[in-house]
């Protein structure tokens, strides 16, 4: 089903066209088969959010959700992504109001250069669809595979907290 | 009403978050412009070799690539080598000889990012390898290999610099009742910031004006010197425009010129088209500025009773390739002579060697003012060797020997004015916070089970704020730093600074400055840094010297407005201005509080209304030149447990008691103890650069060089006192750097104190697991 159509540009790299929807908006495009999913969505469609701070998957910067699941987009082609679905930072806002990840950062004073900030909520957004009520230790180990050389954790500790208390708030008011 | 102002001490959430959070902020990889093309680098795998050829050929033959620059293409422009911040020079690309493993060998510039990538790998590069020299100590031994042949000087000798009283410490020591002696290794690390660093030059044929977007702590500099450098190409500095978008870390990492800059500045001069550079993380740790790599030789002398009085240190500094550090000029090794810290010593003598090796360049900070790190490790580890010679208790010993609260301010044997401190009161905190006395008895009853547990103090004095230009400049540029604050007539202010936040929240702090001075809420104040079209000249943010000396400048500048605008309050209200005083961030007519301006009343006013004779307006500039530096301290307290097994150290706790003098906003303070703490605890237990003998890195990527995670990092305690600064404007004195010098020391000694039964006097960082278990097999204590 993914691959449509295999031509090459003039410099002998194979290109593929693939469909993606990227925060609800879809995409089709033509892109070579090299091309990594965090350079996709930073040149190809311009969305800068997702940052790029190593090479090997070891700092977190470009975590995006791919079909609901938080993947490291330096390590993934773009072309995996093929009739998926991608959730960047630039989606976490909805009509205007902050998502609750991104309130707990902003209150919690869980970001200072901002540069790791992506990655790391995109990260907790996933690891919080899967733990309501996290610990600290738990949280902790959720953001292990995202680095942060400015706030030493304990804020962005807190801010997930936060944002995992805000998500509880409707479920738990009705209880 | 205070609150609303959201002044000096208010946790006012930070400005710069709304674009942060939305994915919207703007770095430099984030700058797009039309035509850009992307430029990448070949580097060498050799340490030190000779280059019989570079092909170009293959590269130059994919569709895309539009240029391969090498060495010899930089010689007519008289480009290929550059000054560097310290009276060396360093090759921008070589022409015959590689001297690391890493450095740049010839730049491909291409259509896209990919294809420039394509061209690096096409470059075929004959190298015939030389003899490498990795090792400084051997580097500066006769008939070492050479590593700077261009030299007229036939060794790898670069400086030496000594200061304080040689003839009197030895007297101290010969004489001495007690003399306890450490050798340490300060390893190599680097910074790391999780952006690595970057450029887009371009530059405008017709208007002959070059706009570079830079990842760097220092615009203004920055521009100063791609004058003095480039300036036969054409560029003058009224046609170059630095900006600094916004930097994600910096820390020290983004002080120097890299070659990269360079190269896409030349890039971008010679097509008129925007050349976008922005290095990968390998690239970063193996070819950027490193930090540290001091091999100390130190000694204290102390009476029997364990007064101290005299310290003598001896150390090696391996520079790389080039003396390529960003200290002031007339400090090469910094500020290390801090290294009296927070003890009043009587004699003491201090020298430095650097030496030349086939490693990359550097000798920059790690999120610390210039080798004060190296400093206050050394005495803060030394301090606890005497401890344990003369079988006293560290924090007592500690307390014993404190400068007292009553000497400042306090002039220091190797030369420095301490300006003001309470350091027992700070470690009295600490150890009441953490509960040292019980901390204690719980280690001798863990001890008597053979469980490991340790307990580690340090208590540093930091040197901050550079500097008084009589003693401090880069390249000869004072280290003055400057703000600009124009109120407009509906009582909204822009500030504009010569400093450049790399997520210190400056955006946020500054303006608390202004609207404390001012009484003007912090939400209607806009500040704008890092553009040097606009923002008035500074010396950039590094050392921690924003809020001591731009932050100084600010209050500054404010306070000059108020001046004015208390001659325009005195006309509004029909007063003589001697009977107009600032009141609850008010004009009032003294004693007749229902008579009084706003600020906002007072600015429309400077616009609409203001005094026959006066101009009009509210506006001023200052350039600050700060009179001293200022010294923060803390005390810290570390608890460790061991685990026998694996050799594995376990924070436990960690107290942090700093004094940073006044407070800006405490929420960010905290925050960045935080961080500081964590770069702390790298270099103590996780990172280290080290190197082959053939000079090959062994640890360049994030696979390989361990940055502490969430799960390393212990969950910090912080505690403070307030010892505000006597000469600075608004008493501040820096913290953002405190906690990284502070730390590693506590955390060193708190592994030598759960191991110190076992013989144990000195283990060297990183404290590896590895290193650790060695010790207890040695011991036969391993489980």
């Amino acid at each position: 089903m993914a691959v449509q159509t295999a031509p090459t540009t003039s410099r002998g790299q194979r290109t593929l066209k693939i469909n993606v929807t990227v925060n609800g908006a879809p995409h089709e495009v033509e892109v070579e088969a090299r091309i990594l999913l965090v350079h996709f969505l930073r040149e190809n469609l311009g969305m800068t959010g997702t940052h790029i701070g190593c090479d090997t998957t070891n700092c977190g910067a470009c975590t995006v959700l791919l079909n609901g699941r938080a993947v490291k987009s330096c390590t993934v082609f773009a072309v995996q992504a093929d009739q998926g679905t991608v959730a960047t930072v630039e989606g976490l806002e909805k009509d205007g109001k902050l998502h609750p990840i991104q309130e707990g950062f902003h209150q919690e004073h869980g970001l200072q250069c901002g540069f790791c900030t992506p990655g790391m909520m995109m990260t907790a957004v996933a690891f919080l669809a899967t733990n309501a009520k996290p610990t600290e230790l738990e949280i902790r180990e959720a953001i292990s595979g995202n680095l942060c050389r400015c706030t030493g954790y304990v804020n962005i500790v807190k801010s997930i907290d936060h944002a995992a208390r805000v998500m509880r708030e409707p479920a738990e008011g009705k209880a | 009403m205070a609150v609303e102002i959201g002044g000096i001490g208010h946790s006012v959430k930070r400005k710069e978050d709304a674009r942060f959070i939305r994915g919207k902020g703007k770095y430099v990889d984030d700058v797009k412009l039309p035509g850009m093309l992307y430029m990448d680098i070949a580097r060498s795998p050799l340490a030190h070799a000779r280059i019989k050829n570079i092909d170009t050929s293959k590269a130059l033959k994919i569709p895309g690539v539009v240029a391969v620059i090498t060495g010899k293409d930089l010689v007519p422009l008289n480009l290929h080598w550059m000054p560097t911040l310290m009276s060396d020079k360093q090759m921008v690309l070589p022409t015959d000889t590689v001297l690391y493993q890493a450095q740049e060998v010839a730049a491909v510039v291409a259509t896209e990012r990919y294809i420039a990538a394509d061209g690096v790998d096409a470059i075929e590069v004959d190298y015939e390898p030389l003899p490498v020299v990795v090792d400084p100590i051997k580097a500066l031994q006769p008939g070492a290999t050479i590593v700077r042949e261009d030299r007229e000087q036939k060794d790898n000798h670069i400086w030496h610099w000594e200061v304080g009283d040689r003839a009197g410490t030895d007297k101290a020591f010969a004489d001495a009742e007690v003399v306890v002696k450490q050798d340490l290794y300060i390893p190599r690390i680097h910074v790391s910031s999780i952006e690595t660093c970057g450029i887009v030059a371009s530059f405008d044929k017709i208007e002959g004006k070059l706009t570079v977007y830079m990842t760097t702590q220092a615009p203004h500099a920055i521009r100063t010197v791609i004058a003095l450098v480039a300036g036969h190409l054409g560029l003058a500095e009224h046609k170059i425009r630095v900006i600094s978008p916004d930097i994600g870390g910096g820390f020290g990492g983004k002080v120097p010129v890299y070659p990269g800059y360079v190269l896409a500045i030349g890039a971008s001069v010679l097509t008129g088209v925007p050349v976008k550079w922005i290095e990968d993380r390998a690239e970063n740790i193996q070819a950027d500025s490193f930090a540290r790599d001091y091999h100390i030789s130190a000694e204290l002398a102390a009476k029997k009773d364990g007064t101290m009085q005299a310290l003598r240190v001896k150390t090696i500094a391996d520079h790389g390739a080039f003396d390529a550090a960003a200290n002031p000029s007339k400090y090469p090794a910094g500020l290390f002579h801090i290294i009296t810290g927070s003890y009043p010593f009587q004699k003491s003598f201090v020298e430095v060697d650097g030496a030349y090796t086939n490693k990359p360049p550097g000798g920059i900070a790690y999120r610390c003012s210039f080798r004060v790190t190296e400093a206050a490790f050394t005495i803060e580890r030394l301090v606890d060797v005497l401890a344990l010679e003369i079988k006293k208790d560290p924090a007592e010993l500690r307390m014993q020997n404190f400068i007292p609260p009553t000497a400042f301010p306090y002039k220091s044997v190797l030369g420095w004015e301490y300006d003001s401190g309470d350091y027992g009161r700070a470690l009295k905190l600490a150890m009441d916070t953490i509960g040292y006395a019980e901390l204690r008895k719980e280690q001798a009853e863990k001890r008597k089970r053979g469980e490991l547990m340790g307990i580690g103090i340090s208590s540093f004095t930091e040197i901050v704020g550079a500097g008084p230009s009589k003693d401090f400049d880069i390249l000869g540029i004072k280290m003055f730093d400057s703000a600009e604050i124009r109120v407009h007539p509906t009582g909204k202010v822009m500030v504009r600074i010569g400093v450049k936040s790399q997520g210190q929240g400056h955006e946020t702090t500054f303006g608390q400055i202004v609207a404390e001075e001012l009484g003007i809420p912090v939400a209607d104040i806009a500040v704008e840094e890092g553009d040097t079209d606009t923002a008035p000249y500074g010396l950039g943010t590094y050392a921690s010297r924003s809020t001591p000396v731009a932050g100084g400048a600010t209050a500054i500048a404010a306070r000059k407005i108020r001046e004015k605008a208390k001659l325009i309050a005195a006309h509004l209200l029909e007063a003589n201005p001697d009977d107009i005083e600032w009141k609850d961030y008010k004009f009032q007519v003294k004693g007749v509080p229902a008579k009084s301006k706003t600020m906002q009343e007072v600015a429309f006013a400077a616009y609409t209304n203001h005094p026959q004779g006066m101009e009009a307006g509210l506006e001023a500039v200052d350039y600050y030149d700060p009179p001293n530096l200022t010294f923060p301290f803390g005390s810290y307290i570390c608890v460790v447990d061991i685990d026998r097994g694996t050799g594995e150290v376990k924070i436990r706790r960690f107290v942090a008691v700093d004094d940073c003098g006044t407070i800006i906003n405490p929420m960010i303070v905290e925050g960045q103890i935080h961080g500081g703490l964590t770069m702390g605890l790298a270099p103590a237990l996780y990172e280290q650069i080290t190197y082959d003998e053939q000079g090959n890195i062994q640890g360049g990527t994030f696979m390989d060089y361990l940055l502490p995670t969430a799960m390393e990092t212990p969950n910090w305690e912080t505690a403070k006192t307030t010892t505000p600064s006597p000469h600075h404007p608004i008493g501040a004195k820096g913290v953002g750097e405190s906690a990284t010098v502070g730390a590693p020391a506590a955390i060193a000694n708190a592994v030598v104190d759960a191991l110190a039964h076992l013989g144990v006097r000195h283990i060297d960082i990183p404290i590896t697991p590895w290193k650790v278990q060695k010790i207890l097999k040695d011991n036969g204590v391993a489980e």
